[in-house]
């Protein structure tokens, strides 16, 4: 935690630039964690005004998503930040990429909402694509908790946790590739469960990317693509 | 941080150091590796300068600073009763802040070092300042008036010449204090990237206020506070991931 303090500098209009770039990626967290909200809320309800809401929220999310990088290019140009300020610059460029990609899946999960909102719905109303959307947003949502507050331990954990929404992802697909075995009019809605748990399963993979960048910010360790997801104090 | 014994220029072995009684340095203990440019970075009034200085025994010039522990270059202690000092700074070349060339001619300041030893012969002579202002990155600029008066040049091309003094004498480690601060961008530029072409040849020890600079030319970082050695590493680390908050508080411009 003591590594990602954006305050305490001798000028204060760094602090302010800092924590100015902070909030701009959080707030654009906030707006990508409702349109996952909406977007699964829309799938199961089969709302298609909702699925509409999400592609709206697009566009601020990717105004924001210019701002965070504008902001970050100018203190590298101006600042030259080193050591922790510069391990915050460089996470947060690439938090900010996989911010807006989690906004592209929900975008797609409206679609794929609207489409299947056409179709006759299943009983239990893609209950199934529902948990798994559930699960993903709470990894985000937690991913960006733990950001905000710099703590790495909340980052592992959700890391560990990411196979579990594979596991969930197979089973999902699985049981829908039976259905469309057993009947073949449920190919086209089959299909569009299938986009959209790839769409859900990619959320989690980007929230483990923030996790990972977190784990460089407070630790200036790098474990991207490593077996060991553990490092040492 | 520890190397092998033949990648060491210099090994400094519990160095303490007061200025009429006031502790200046505080046991410091470092090696510093040779053909590489390390840097020493830390507030003013911290020590850096007092500790490059003692590597060519400068502050034998100030009656009331006493020095102890062991500083060994070639195996042997320069504070060591037998060192002949001029011996020493022949070996262990300096260049200040401020560019000091004296009132000569280009040519003779380069050639300065040598006269000194009694060399007179003129064609040795020439080959060695044309060898020095090419190494110093000064000779294109310079060749057409070698005997017009140093002082004619600009502040820039003065530093240049002053290294390019230093190196005629071919000495083994560069000491520069500050060598740029006082430079404008793009001579400061010049300097940094004469400092990576000359640290294939020579040892280069540089002490500067500019964070930016240690980062850009040093392979190796010592950070230091109140007269001691706080962290000494790897450039590439202390810029990125240092192990000491003071360190991370400094060179991130924050409150000690």
């Amino acid at each position: 935690m003591d590594n990602f303090r954006a305050g305490r500098h001798i000028s204060q209009q760094y602090n302010d630039e800092l924590e100015e770039i902070k909030n701009h990626l959080l707030s654009m967290g906030g707006l990508v964690e409702q349109q996952l909200e909406k977007a699964s809320i829309a799938l199961i309800e089969g709302n298609t005004k909702l699925a509409d809401e999400v592609y709206r929220a697009g566009s601020r999310v990717n105004a924001l998503e210019k701002v965070i990088d504008e902001e970050s290019a100018q203190c590298l140009a101006r600042r030259q930040p080193a050591a922790g300020d510069l391990r915050l610059i460089v996470t947060v460029i690439k938090a900010v990429s996989d911010i807006e990609r989690v906004g592209d899946q929900a975008e797609r999960l409206a679609r794929f909402a609207s489409q299947l909102a056409k179709h006759p719905r299943p009983k239990n109303n893609y209950h199934e694509v529902y948990q798994l959307a559930q699960h993903v947003q709470k990894m985000f949502h937690d991913a960006l908790d733990a950001y905000a507050r710099g703590d790495e331990k909340l980052a592992l954990k959700i890391i560990k946790d990411d196979v579990n929404v594979d596991y969930e992802y197979e089973a999902i697909m699985r049981q829908h590739i039976t259905y469309m075995m057993e009947d073949p009019r449920s190919i086209n809605s089959s299909l569009d469960v299938l986009w959209a748990i790839r769409a859900l399963e990619r959320v989690g993979d980007h929230a483990c990317n923030i996790c990972e960048y977190l784990v460089y910010l407070v630790k200036g360790q790098d474990i991207r693509h490593s077996d060991d997801r553990s490092f040492s104090d | 941080m520890n190397f092998n014994k033949q990648e060491v220029a210099i090994t400094i072995a519990d160095l303490n150091l007061t200025y009429d009684g006031k502790m200046a340095l505080q046991d410091i203990s470092l090696q510093i590796p040779k053909n590489k440019v390390t840097a020493f970075i830390g507030p003013s009034g911290c020590g850096k300068s007092t500790l490059l200085r003692c590597l060519n025994r400068m502050n034998d010039l100030i009656s009331y600073c006493k020095v102890q522990g062991e500083i060994i270059i070639d195996g042997q202690d320069i504070y060591n009763k037998s060192v002949n000092v001029a011996d020493l700074r022949r070996k262990v070349g300096m260049v200040f802040q401020q560019p000091n060339p004296f009132p000569k001619s280009i040519y003779e300041n380069v050639a300065y070092g040598l006269r000194l030893q009694g060399l007179k012969n003129r064609l040795f002579l020439d080959e060695v300042v044309e060898k020095s202002l090419r190494s110093a990155a000064l000779w294109d600029e310079v060749k057409d008036r070698l005997h017009e008066n140093a002082l004619g040049l600009s502040g820039g091309q003065q530093q240049r010449l002053v290294i390019a003094r230093a190196i005629a004498i071919e000495p083994e480690i560069l000491l520069l204090d500050e060598p740029a601060s006082a430079l404008d961008p793009t001579s400061t530029l010049k300097i940094e990237e004469l400092i990576y072409e000359l640290k294939q040849s020579y040892t280069i020890i540089i002490v500067t206020h500019n964070m930016q600079q240690a980062g850009r030319v040093s392979d190796y970082t010592a950070f230091m506070h109140m007269g001691a050695m706080v962290e000494f590493s790897n450039t590439r680390t202390i810029f990125t991931n240092p192990c000491e908050k003071q360190t991370e508080d400094y060179i991130t411009g924050r409150y000690g």
